[in-house]
């Protein structure tokens, strides 16, 4: 019976929330409309971003070598020239918004809301600007492969660990140029220190490590940065994200992971947060406030940053390809070959 | 050999990726063979005809009746039948019939398949194994197949086929198969010669068969496969055409980066292709392609691959822990990646114990990694390889994945580390089920260091019956019938007994290859006193008994031990 009364439960949330996602698209203007060049089987990229102007180019031009077909942008109010700049791409549609990130669930109600207009039957991937995804074989075969791959296997969901990247030395140490590969300056990353534990309630796993907490959190891991995401998925107008792109409902879509033993195939999410630009973006953080839990994190890394911004060690791995991500654990071909 | 040599004709079967299909369609019809082709029913019929027209040009490619054509059923091997009656009708100078499908790539020169079937000419390449003795199917339904009844879509009527199998089962139904027959299963996908192919279709049986195999799960991998042992005395069990399943049943792909791969396989036909790899068609559908070879097919490095990845997606990397792999309890496979070794008590007992064992073994040795103040690395580092901190609380926030995550990130260089009843407890269990883990155990040893502590007695004593509380519990783990991992336990008074051989051995035990025979050894921590100290103990009602019978007066029988000064061993 508790099974049942559990899943009636989960059944009212992701109702819950489709409910909001489609209240909160009202708080979206739109700036450019090109929805009507989405083909069948375009794989399309869904993003929020706020005043990222300088990462723009690398972001687009990335996402589009990879293979995204059209992009589903929303500003949350910029005023860094980010959203004229998107509204010229012929590939992008642009949704602007001034209202409250936080009160929109951290942006996931707006997310939801045009997954579940444009997005039906698509390939969906949900990033970030700083995120990049990195999956098997990325350099010879593109994203298409990829989600015709996962659907011939009956796979709706492909998660991806966020790894964060960083520099050696301060991270304001060069400054990021605009269409500049943000990895030739933060090619760093941690390559064995996460640790992983299970959701009951979702289902899905709950990944904390890497510089984030070895440096800001290691007197108290329970509060760093969650690094599991499942950011590509074959949407269904009736699936959700709960919080940020962790975990979705229903929440079968959450085992992107294997318990007997083998390995589901799976990618990472390079993550160029630690770049010139982040003091900036932190110091902005503190008191616009508008981030998760009260944006304690920004301000851990506010007052450690002032001390020592260098986040390398003599055990920092470098960045090379995708195979050493899978050779280090980090990622796995599964049976994908 | 010229390409009006009609003696191979191709059935082609094509249901996605049309475009690709005519390519490839074009190709055989380029290099001189008849081909049939069905287009599934399913395609809608303004782009089946626009194929169509494509190959207007072509007298000697057909297209037979359509059929809805679905997975698993036996609407495939009709469409089958009725291309391949096609085939044998219109082109009576085919001797090879081809059964490829469009997503089917031909990897060398059509020429070299016909030279290689003309030197073959009455050879059936059909894979065809016994169900008796061959387990290989995906489902566990291989013997059953045939002996059940399978009405219902797997793909579109999941449940009921799920609920029609298990009643089936529940109330013991059993098919009679048709006699004179034995079920053979293999590939789909075979080249038969025109005589055993139209003895299959022109069998006076072949109602009963079909009657019979319309209700056999997945026919199109046992039809042929089993008729064809009744037709024909020479069958050649192998697949022309390259095809690696998956442990689902479903083929591999393959894409741009595979080429070399393919290449050099020496198959005569590949399956299946991704649609937009568009390198591997240009390079394969070439016009001229070159010089000849005779070889065989060699699959074996293809082979490698997709057994590796298999390997990988059902069984993983043992003792690896990530986002994609987390295994539940039992079903690790390798709760860590190698072996590592926990000494207990042997840092309290040797003054210099770390530093020796490091010096003569060469291998990593760290303090006591689960200390309760910080993670004692190697070298007192406050980070170690792969960016694992040495604070306490990150180390606690989980001990077994602190402790696989660094065997995996140090995997090559065997490690030990020292372990004791001041430590993180919850390792233990950890520990004690992990087959790569040598503990070894000197019980009570914590008390020298006791001894040697500048403490009051009564706290002495108050830390004494907590350490031995604590060790005693964590015994009771190593010798619980769960553990798994290679556990010696002394008691300090058995340990002293022979302590250089104890040493020597568990050092071979590490090292199993190298006969080392040190000579030098760990310096031993004054004991002088140290009885008259548990007996004091005793006196104040705590009894140390993990430390086992020390006599009180120190005087010990066969110690040979000058306390204080290295023993060496010639």
């Amino acid at each position: 019976m508790s099974r049942v009364w559990r899943s009636y439960r989960l059944r009212a949330e992701r109702q819950r929330r489709l409910v909001r996602a489609i209240r909160k698209r009202g708080e979206l203007r739109l700036v450019a409309d090109r929805t009507a060049l989405i083909g069948k089987g375009d794989i399309l990229c869904v993003a929020t971003l706020r005043n990222e102007q300088v990462r723009l180019p690398y972001f687009l031009s990335y996402y589009r070598n990879l293979g995204i077909d059209h992009f589903l942008l929303i500003d949350n109010d910029s005023n860094d020239g980010s959203r004229d700049y998107l509204a010229d791409q012929a590939d992008v549609s642009l949704w602007s918004t001034p209202k409250s990130y936080k009160r929109a669930n951290f942006g996931t109600d707006w997310v939801n809301g045009l997954l579940r207009k444009h997005a039906h039957g698509h390939w969906a991937l949900v990033v970030d600007i700083d995120e990049f995804l990195i999956y098997p074989f990325c350099d010879t075969r593109p994203l298409g492969a990829l989600a015709d791959w996962l659907e011939a296997s009956s796979v709706r969901s492909f998660g991806a660990m966020l790894i964060d990247m960083y520099p050696k030395g301060r991270i304001d140490a060069v400054p990021y140029r605009p269409g500049q590969d943000p990895f030739e300056i933060a090619c760093w990353f941690d390559s064995g220190n996460y640790v992983i534990e299970k959701n009951p309630k979702y289902r899905n796993l709950w990944v904390q490590g890497g510089p984030r907490m070895r440096m800001f959190f290691a007197d108290d891991p329970m509060r760093a940065p969650a690094l599991n995401k499942i950011p590509l998925v074959k949407w269904n107008r009736r699936y959700a994200y709960v919080s940020s792109t962790h975990m979705l409902l229903p929440r079968g879509l959450n085992l992107v992971y294997e318990e007997w033993g083998g390995e589901k195939t799976s990618g990472c999410l390079l993550h160029a947060k630690f770049l010139n630009t982040f003091s900036e973006k932190a110091a902005e953080e503190l008191t616009r406030r508008q981030h998760y839990a009260d944006s304690h994190e920004y301000r851990a890394y506010h007052d450690r940053l002032k001390e020592s911004p260098d986040l390398w060690c003599k055990w920092s791995e470098k960045y090379i390809n995708w195979r050493q991500l899978e050779i280090l654990g980090l990622m796995s071909k599964g049976n994908w070959a | 050999m010229s390409t009006d040599d009609r003696s191979l004709g191709v059935v082609l079967l094509v249901h996605t990726a049309l475009e690709r299909a005519g390519q490839v369609a074009h190709h055989w019809a380029r290099n001189g063979c008849p081909v049939v082709i069905h287009v599934d029913r399913r395609v809608p019929r303004e782009s089946c005809q626009a194929f169509m027209r494509a190959f207007a040009d072509y007298p000697a490619v057909r297209f037979s009746r359509r059929l809805r054509c679905e997975w698993g059923r036996w609407s495939i091997v009709r469409a089958t039948q009725i291309a391949s009656e096609l085939m044998l009708a219109s082109f009576p100078d085919v001797r090879h019939v081809f059964l490829a499908s469009g997503s089917c790539l031909p990897l060398r020169p059509i020429d070299d398949l016909r030279t290689y079937l003309g030197e073959r000419p009455e050879t059936n390449f059909i894979e065809s194994a016994s169900t008796e003795d061959v387990p290989w199917t995906v489902g566990g339904l291989d013997k059953e197949r045939f002996t059940l009844r399978f009405p219902f879509s797997w793909k579109r009527q999941r449940r009921l086929f799920d609920g029609y199998v298990k009643l089936q089962r529940r109330i013991g139904y059993c098919r009679t198969i048709p006699e004179g027959i034995l079920p053979h299963m293999g590939s789909q996908w075979w080249c038969l010669t025109r005589q055993t192919l139209s003895a299959i279709l022109e069998s006076p049986r072949r109602k009963e068969y079909d009657r019979y195999f319309r209700r056999v799960w997945i026919p199109d991998e046992s039809y042929f496969q089993t008729l064809a042992r009744i037709h024909s005395r020479n069958i050649e069990s192998r697949s022309l055409t390259l095809t690696k399943f998956d442990y689902q049943g479903k083929p591999h792909v393959f894409y741009d980066d595979h080429l070399q791969l393919l290449r050099r396989s020496d198959c005569f036909v590949a399956r299946k292709i991704w649609p937009k790899a568009d390198r591997l068609y240009q390079t394969f559908l070439r016009k001229s392609s070159g010089s000849r070879r005779t070889g065989e097919p060699d699959t074996n490095k293809i082979d490698r691959i997709f057994s590796d990845a298999v390997a990988r997606r059902t069984r993983g990397r043992p003792g690896l822990y990530m986002h994609s792999r987390f295994p539940n309890e039992g079903w690790e496979n390798g709760l860590t990646c190698a072996p590592y070794s926990v000494f207990e008590g042997f840092g309290d007992l040797f003054q210099n114990f770390e530093a020796w064992l490091s010096r003569i073994t060469g291998i990593r040795v760290h303090g006591h990694l689960f200390a309760p103040d910080e993670a004692e690395f190697e070298g007192g580092q406050s980070v170690y390889c792969g960016g694992l901190s040495s604070h306490p609380a990150t180390r606690d926030r989980n001990p077994g994945q602190f402790l696989a995550s660094l065997i995996w990130n140090m995997r090559g260089e065997r490690q030990a580390f020292q372990y004791g009843p001041d430590d993180t407890p919850e390792i233990g269990w950890f520990m004690a089920k992990d087959p790569n883990a040598q503990i070894s155990v000197i019980s009570g040893a914590w008390a020298v260091s006791l001894f040697h502590s500048n403490l009051d007695f009564s706290t002495i004593r108050k830390i004494a019956a907590l350490r031995q509380k604590a060790e005693a519990a964590h015994l009771e783990i190593l010798r619980s019938p769960h553990t798994k991992a290679r556990v010696r336990i002394w008691t300090m008074a058995e340990f002293m007994e022979t302590p250089m051989d104890n040493l020597q051995m568990l050092i071979d035990e590490m090292l199993p290859r190298s006969s080392l025979r040190f000579s030098e050894a760990p310096r031993l921590a004054s004991l002088s006193g140290f009885g008259k100290f548990l007996q004091n103990l005793k006196n104040h009602g705590m009894h140390p008994y993990l430390v086992g019978n020390f006599p009180p007066d120190n005087a010990f029988p066969g110690h040979p031990w000058p306390a204080g000064r290295p023993y060496l061993v010639k």
